[in-house]
């Protein structure tokens, strides 16, 4: 009873944040902050207290400061949100990143009671979406956002819409080719099997009408269902390709051919069944390969990352213009945590600029009045204006997105093992066809077309299109389960080819934005001050940190200050000489030293050492792993921000392969030339500033700590907890390949000893209906238990 | 044994319309979320009462 008691008075009743310092109280509930509370206030005003009862602590924090949504009132951005809308009605969809529990769809879909305007909400959980249908008249959709916001569920809304983008597709109807093709497969069995068994003398007459009706069913299967394959071996042939779809569709067209041939001459009782059942598998095989995590997206550029409008100041008055309008020479309004959108010189105010978007680097940046701010940086403190110098297509980082990486399409990567071995199969497949052909040619005409058609039904290569798309979606599952989401089942080849490893520092190697700072130092409460004093008018990283630390103290004011860049600071406060910098730049014999590794501040006062500070940067747990990558794998590090770090860096990367102070174009050209000389490189990285970089290099993974963040355009997104298991990772691909390759042998001995039967022309119906679902079903449960076992060993399951 | 045509015809006729079935869903998206049904079911629909006062 205690224990629970102790547990109410701490954690905030809404979030579960632990608030034993500061708490706010209403209706005898601990809230941590003031936004929890009035998330609270609503909820209880509105009756929706419901919402605690599901889950404990369902909510979000609150504490983060306000947001402006003053763009939604602009009726040429609201126009590109809603889906629908005419004079009573409006639907619309928004994607909520903070959907995570039960109570999340509990609340949002009880919106109404909030709002009687709003009349209907309703929620998609895996894709974190909510569709909303509000009265047009009586509430607008700023007024419906505003109030999401206020009860902690925050839509995001970029100019590329993830809503959209993901339900346009899915329109290639696989899933009604599938139910038709399985209907006609029952159908079609059941209407076989007295066939199968024998069909006595007087009964005949069946025979024929069953014959007709398995012809009836295979129209839909050919007509409907098969037509991908017919399209798509035609469009091949057209490029002068040949992939697995032409066998496959000259196996169709066989089997359909033959069975019409068959029934109308009443020679025999048709190949329907294996035409349905092939297509039917096939059909699988595809819908398997398709997965989709509706909740990712790989196809992000830097418009998901800027916001959908900014605040144009005209005159005295401000209004927000989409970004795609914004023009050269216009003011722009950023405030507080907004991104500076376009290239921009500093007019008033004083900017702040946090660039890790760009550099990696998180520590802001003062810029003076007049100075150019570059696209991409976000602006802490104060509002500052800014007049436009370059539309946002041409700026600074957005530039990067017209290399022609990002304009070419994803199909001249590395062909992958099917497409390769198709290729030789089907040559092989036609000369064993066309040789058995003009072998029965002299001794029996019906005998050898009879033979060469059964070659091309028996040796369709059906386990053979299967056995890829199945181990590889049980591959995907996999790493699924183990945090590494993959674009799709070819991203699983393309990593067990790599051989090369880049690797982004801030955010990838290193936690961005988690230092750590300790002090060694024995100082007075005044020395202290000084310290402080002397570091607050320095805009260095280092003095930053400090300042964070000792933050607490008042300002003095400093005399003959002097800062000596990459050294260190010289000042007189109160008449006392305080020195701040590098060992050498205190230059006392006094100075002492933990290690040569850690980035460390000394500080000396009146040329007293009073000690030193040491900071660093907390690096992921996974980064000793990566270093047992190195003899197999080439490792380098890629990264945007100065080389403090690449000292203690150097434990885990050699000297030489550590690259500090790249833009992102060069990075992008560093992967290129990678790749010129024949490596297949890996990017590991972040921030949009390794989006070139990402799209470049043969696989790109983007590293996340919340794998709902927007992360840059990528192949694959790794959470940042499951970084320690890339080795695993890269061994369990080509694992799988392996099982890929077993599997086309496996398929390809069925291949044989069908061929067996068929070149002899004495193919029948019954051999072929049952080796094809056999080998079918061989393949599909030896890649599972295949894949399996290998995660297993691998540990990741 | 012409009874068989019958029943063909029956069985046949009684697939489509199973069929038409799941085409009918499919058009009005009841397989487009699978997830949250099984979520909302769990919810309990709460009597529109007066708030009253503990």
């Amino acid at each position: 009873m205690k224990q629970a008691e102790v547990d109410k008075q701490t954690t905030c009743y809404h979030c579960g944040n632990d608030c034993a310092g500061e708490h706010i109280e209403q209706d005898e509930k601990v809230f941590c902050c003031n936004g929890c509370r009035e998330v609270y206030s609503i909820l209880s005003q509105s009756g929706l207290c419901g919402y605690y009862s599901y889950n404990k602590h369902p909510g979000i924090n609150q504490a983060k400061g306000g947001k402006r949504f003053d763009y939604l009132k602009e009726p040429s951005i609201v126009k590109d949100l809603i889906d629908y809308s005419d004079e009573k009605l409006t639907i619309v969809t928004f994607y909520i990143p903070d959907i995570h529990c039960s109570s999340c769809i509990w609340l949002l879909e009880h919106l109404n009671k909030i709002n009687p305007v709003i009349y209907h909400s309703r929620v998609d959980f895996l894709r974190k979406q909510v569709n909303i249908r509000y009265d047009t008249q009586l509430i607008t959709l700023h007024e419906v956002v505003s109030l999401l916001y206020r009860i902690g569920y925050e839509p995001l809304i970029s100019l590329q819409d993830v809503v959209k983008k993901q339900t346009a597709d899915k329109k290639d109807n696989l899933i009604k080719k599938i139910a038709v093709a399985g209907f006609c497969f029952g159908n079609v069995m059941l209407l076989s099997f007295p066939e199968y068994l024998g069909i006595s003398a007087y009964e005949q007459s069946f025979k024929q009408f069953f014959g007709w009706l398995n012809l009836a069913f295979c129209l839909p299967v050919i007509l409907y269902s098969g037509t991908g394959y017919f399209k798509s071996a035609w469009i091949n042939l057209k490029n002068k390709v040949l992939n697995i779809d032409f066998p496959l569709a000259l196996g169709i067209a066989v089997l359909f051919v033959r069975t019409v041939a068959e029934i109308l001459t009443h020679t025999g009782s048709g190949f329907a069944d294996t035409l349905c059942g092939l297509v039917f598998f096939l059909l699988i095989g595809k819908f398997v390969q398709r997965k989709t995590y509706h909740h990712l997206s790989f196809e992000r550029d830097y418009r998901s990352f800027f916001p959908v409008a900014v605040q144009v100041m005209d005159g005295e008055t401000e209004h927000p213009i989409p970004l795609a309008n914004i023009k050269v020479g216009q003011r722009i309004l950023i405030r507080n945590n907004e991104i500076i959108p376009a290239d921009a010189i500093l007019l008033k105010g004083d900017a702040r600029v946090d660039f890790s978007f760009v550099t990696g680097e998180s520590v802001p940046v003062n810029k003076v009045l007049g100075e150019v701010v570059y696209a991409g940086g976000r602006q802490t403190g104060e509002a500052i204006e800014l007049e436009v110098v370059k539309p946002v297509s041409q700026s600074y980082l957005t530039r990067l997105w017209n290399n022609e990486a990002f304009t070419r399409t994803q199909e001249n990567r590395a062909q992958t093992f099917s497409e390769k071995m198709s290729k030789y199969f089907t040559i092989v497949l036609l000369l064993i066809a066309f040789g058995s052909l003009f072998v029965w040619l002299p001794v029996d005409l019906s005998r050898a077309i009879s033979a060469f058609t059964a070659v091309l039904i028996i040796a369709c290569p059906c386990a053979l299109a299967l056995s890829t798309p199945f181990t590889m979606s049980a591959a995907l599952s996999i790493f699924d389960k183990n945090f590494f989401y993959l674009k799709n089942t070819a991203v699983v080849e393309q990593l067990a080819h790599i051989d090369t490893i880049v690797l982004d520092k801030t955010g990838t190697v290193t936690i961005s934005g988690d230092t750590s700072i300790t002090a060694h130092i024995t100082a007075t409460d005044s020395e202290k001050q000084m310290v402080y004093s002397v570091c607050a008018n320095s805009t260095h990283p280092l003095s930053r940190l400090i300042c964070q630390y000792l933050n607490n103290y008042i300002k003095l004011n400093t005399n003959s200050y002097y800062e000596v860049p990459g050294r260190g600071i010289t000042a007189d406060v109160d008449g006392h000489l305080v020195r701040v910098g590098s060992a050498k730049f205190i230059d006392t014999t006094q100075v002492e030293s933990s290690s040569a590794k850690k980035t460390e501040v000394h500080l000396s006062i009146d040329e007293k050492y009073i000690g030193y500070f040491t900071i660093q940067q907390r690096y992921r747990d996974g980064v000793t792993t990566v270093q047992s990558l190195s003899p197999a794998y080439k490792l380098y590090l890629l990264s945007g921000d100065h080389g403090h770090e690449r000292e203690s860096l150097s434990s885990v990367f050699s000297m030489d392969d550590m690259f500090f102070e790249r833009t992102p174009q060069q990075k992008l050209d560093f992967i290129k030339q990678l790749q010129q000389n024949r490596h297949k490189v890996m990017m590991i990285g972040d921030g949009l500033n390794d989006a070139g970089a990402l799209k470049q290099s043969d696989l790109g993974i983007a590293i996340t700590d919340n794998v709902n963040n927007f992360s840059p355009g990528s192949d694959a997104i790794l959470d940042g907890r499951s970084l320690k298991k890339l080795p695993k990772f890269l061994k369990f691909s080509k694992d799988a390949l392996h099982v890929v390759y077993i599997s086309f042998c496996i398929s390809l001995t069925y291949n044989v000893v069908g061929l067996s039967y068929a070149v002899s022309g004495k193919l029948s119906p019954l051999v072929a209906a049952i080796l094809m679902p056999l080998s079918t079903f061989t393949i599909i449960s030896f890649t599972s238990l295949a894949t399996h076992l290998a995660a297993k060993k691998r540990k990741l399951l | 044994m012409s009874i068989i045509y019958f029943l063909i015809g029956c069985s046949v006729l009684l697939a489509l319309v199973f069929l038409g079935a799941f085409f009918w869903a499919q058009r009005n998206g009841q397989h487009d979320d699978l997830y949250t049904p099984s979520v909302r079911i769990l919810l309990d629909d709460e009597p529109d009462k007066p708030e009253v006062k503990k």
